[in-house]
């Protein structure tokens, strides 16, 4: 922002800059219009849009409610790092569809009332149930919008080229702005749209990188065929790191299991894409719909390991061995000091040093250090300066032989194996591939406003549960029963304003990368309504006390296990030095450390994003067990399970 | 099964008998997604990368590429298999 202030206005846009405000701006254009036009004036609508959507419509809906920054931003970024051990996200969030498809979105179809909690609160005739369900669609869809948040953050930082938390605080405006106007109709059309969007600027980058790097401009094809595997794990054996095809590099086996179960179950559990399923006509078209989706996320899911790849080789070949031509060093006060390399090199590293020794000293934040690179080929990497401006990459020159190098060293100055790069977050690999790879600026202006595109329509999809379980399962329930039309939308649009400022928060004190924050999403839907909802359908026996019990011990459970994992990152304030400060659960405390090494699952304890399923597997217990106990359900209840077996005479849904 | 659900009496003879072969349907496909993702992507995937799919290991493209073609393909079979039971005992919606 400094720049457009101090400089004539023309000159402070750089072309890419140019074409991102034109992408950005006639992509949202179109957004409004479409919001505008289907604008909605009942609650029936606002909720779930009317049955009038056809299933290629709500499949493209659902890909894009589905495909949130997690797929777009952050998976690939996060695969990239992770090499084989990244599939679980793949597997998860594929293999969970299939769960959602086979065993719970047909007959929730034939159910046919707005929410989750109705029937959670249906089948087991229960207020309680109910409310307890709407309490965990709250948390599960806090927990997936703060991901969603970090996310436009992130966009908004690299191409206002301002901090994060401005970042996350401009996309809560814009995420607010069309879930308030759209509501649920308002939003499938729209999502119809922002599907296109972000599949289209996925794919054109992809294409573009497979057929620079391989003989195929399939990405799926040449991830196979070419040569860059190979030449990928040599590489990262030269730096000191390991194979990139290696399994269990990263994650035990345990790990790897536990968070691909988490992600898959919690798939099936999410309230905001098991609502998609009551906007299509009848149990058939919601079968179809289901096609329709997993093959539009398919075409995603397919090109991001091969974009990660391909990204984590463009990254090393242009960033290794890139030789520094200018340091610019920033003091949290303000003031700058500039070094030209080779010229000044060593008074720069001097200063350098010496500042930070200050800043230790005195407890102040440390200076930022940006260099300007030219790659091993002496071309001008403008994008690593740019992610160095908004604090999300971190260069160390500490060897100070004027080039970063990334091999992985012991003699680093504190003794730890590291290499030159102080900081990488993964969120910036997708969003920075194209202009490593000097893709055209019209291209990488796509990414980002497919990035946003991921990002709103999920988020929007997200609040309006939000809003639906405050107000229309919580508020209007039991304080207001006889709210009008208005009065009710009017409630529902408070509530999504209450979600946006709660997932605001979370997007500004992340608990991980975006992908890792939309896991925990997954494993908390996983240990809560997973289980109620499957045995409601193919358990006639679960009652009550059992499913009420489970889910609550089920959401407990992983929740608190998540929070401990990660109160350093979620809580900075309650620490005197956050940055250092280790959560109250540290990784050799995990659930399980070394317990499991002899079944060869390996010694890592379970990391977070896979309690979901130690949850899930108490929830079951706890539910069945109960229920053995206790009362079988009334027979209404059991009519109302096998009239939900047959699809016929699915009706519209309905407020009861 | 629960007893009330043996009750011999027309419509609900055939919507037992409707649910039974459903719920055949569904075990066979999710026995496949289970060796799918489980089997060859986790648990194999060692042993399955001594095979080569291209340049890669077929355990890491299994779990990478291979899972996703085929988890489409499931939930494809699966609404076109139901349809089909659908018209057989008649439960549908008319089209």
């Amino acid at each position: 922002m400094k720049a457009i202030l101090n400089t004539p206005l023309i000159a402070a846009f750089t072309e890419t800059e140019i074409w991102t405000w034109a992408f950005v701006g006639l992509t949202f254009a179109l957004y409004a219009y479409i919001g505008w036009r289907s604008r909605v004036k009942n609650s029936a609508e606002f909720y779930v849009a009317g049955q009038g959507v056809p299933a290629i419509a709500n499949g493209a809906a659902t890909a894009a409610d589905w495909m949130s920054a997690a797929s777009f931003i952050g998976m690939a970024g996060l695969i990239s790092f992770l090499g084989s051990d990244g599939s679980v996200y793949l597997m998860g969030w594929t293999g969970g569809y299939v769960l959602l498809a086979l065993l719970l979105a047909p007959y929730l179809r034939k159910f046919g009332h707005y929410t989750v909690p109705d029937f959670i609160g249906a089948r087991y005739y229960s207020e309680t149930a109910r409310v307890v369900a709407a309490i965990c669609a709250i948390f599960v869809s806090i927990t997936y919008v703060a991901g969603q948040m970090k996310g436009v953050g992130i966009v908004f930082s690299r191409f206002l080229e301002v901090d994060l938390t401005y970042g996350v605080i401009i996309g809560m405006f814009i995420v607010g702005f069309f879930a308030i106007v759209g509501g649920m109709k308002g939003i499938t059309w729209t999502q119809v749209a922002q599907y296109f969007v972000l599949i289209l600027a996925f794919l054109i980058p992809s294409v573009a990188i497979s057929g620079l790097l391989t003989d195929s401009s399939i990405p799926q094809v040449g991830f196979a065929s070419s040569d860059i595997s190979g030449k990928l794990n040599t590489a990262l054996i030269e730096l000191g790191e390991k194979e990139y095809t290696q399994p269990f590099s990263n994650f035990s086996k345990l790990n790897v299991f536990c968070i691909a179960a988490a992600l898959m179950f919690g798939t099936a559990g999410l309230p905001h894409v098991i609502v998609r399923f009551y906007t299509v006509k009848d149990v058939r078209a919601a079968r179809y719909s289901a096609v329709w989706a997993i093959l539009f996320i398919a075409i995603l899911y397919t090109t991001a390991p091969a974009l990660g790849m391909f990204a984590r080789y463009n990254l090393i070949t242009t960033l290794h061995q890139s030789s520094i031509q200018n340091v610019i060093v920033e003091s949290p006060s303000g003031a700058t000091e500039s070094f030209d390399f080779p010229a000044q090199k060593s008074a720069a590293q001097e200063f350098i040093l010496q500042s930070r020794t200050t800043a230790a000293a005195n407890k102040t934040p440390l200076p930022k250090v940006v260099y300007s690179l030219h790659s091993p080929e002496g071309k001008p990497l403008d994008w690593a300066t740019r992610w160095q401006n908004t604090g999300l990459l971190a260069l160390d020159d500490w060897d100070g032989d004027g080039s970063i190098s990334l091999k992985l060293r012991q003699e680093s100055p504190g003794g730890q194996k590291r290499s030159e790069i102080a900081k990488i977050d993964k969120d910036i690999i997708v969003l920075s591939t194209p202009e490593v790879a000097q893709l055209p600026p019209w291209v990488i202006a796509l990414v980002a406003a497919g990035g946003l595109a991921a990002a709103l329509s999920t988020a929007a999809g997200l609040l309006l549960v939000i809003s639906s379980s405050l107000a229309h399962d919580l508020y209007v329930r039991y304080l207001m029963p006889d709210a009008t039309e208005s009065q009710k939308v009017m409630i529902g649009r408070i509530a999504i304003l209450f979600g946006i400022l709660a997932a605001g928060y979370f997007g500004i004190n992340p608990p991980g990368f975006v992908s890792e924050v939309v896991a925990f999403a997954f494993g908390l839907a996983a240990a809560s309504f997973f289980p109620a909802i499957f045995l409601g359908i193919f358990y006639k026996r679960t009652n009550r006390a059992g499913a009420t019990l489970g889910m609550i011990i089920g959401l407990a459970f992983t929740l608190v296990y998540i929070v401990l994992c990660t109160s350093n990152k979620l809580f900075p304030m309650l620490y005197d030095d956050p940055k250092n400060a280790l959560p109250l659960l540290t990784e050799s405390n995990y659930l399980f450390a070394g317990w499991l090494g002899g079944l060869g699952l390996g010694e890592q304890g379970i990391r977070p994003q896979g309690i979901g399923t130690v949850g899930m597997i108490l929830n079951f217990i706890v539910t069945l067990t109960v229920s053995s106990l206790t009362a079988p359900p009334p027979k209404d209840v059991i009519d109302l399970v096998e009239s939900v077996r047959v699809p016929r005479g699915a009706g519209t849904a309905s407020d009861h | 099964m629960n007893p009330e659900e043996k009750e011999p009496l027309g419509s609900t003879e055939n919507a037992h008998r409707y649910w039974i072969a459903n719920l055949k349907i569904v075990s066979v496909l999710m026995g496949i997604w289970f060796l799918v993702a489980y089997v060859a992507s986790i648990f194999g995937i060692e042993w399955l990368n001594q095979f080569k799919i291209g340049n890669l290991g077929l355990g890491f493209w299994m779990a990478q590429q291979g899972s996703i073609f085929i988890f489409v393909i499931l939930v494809f079979v699966y609404a076109i298999w139901m349809d089909w039971l659908d018209r057989k005992h008649e439960v549908g919606d008319s089209k």
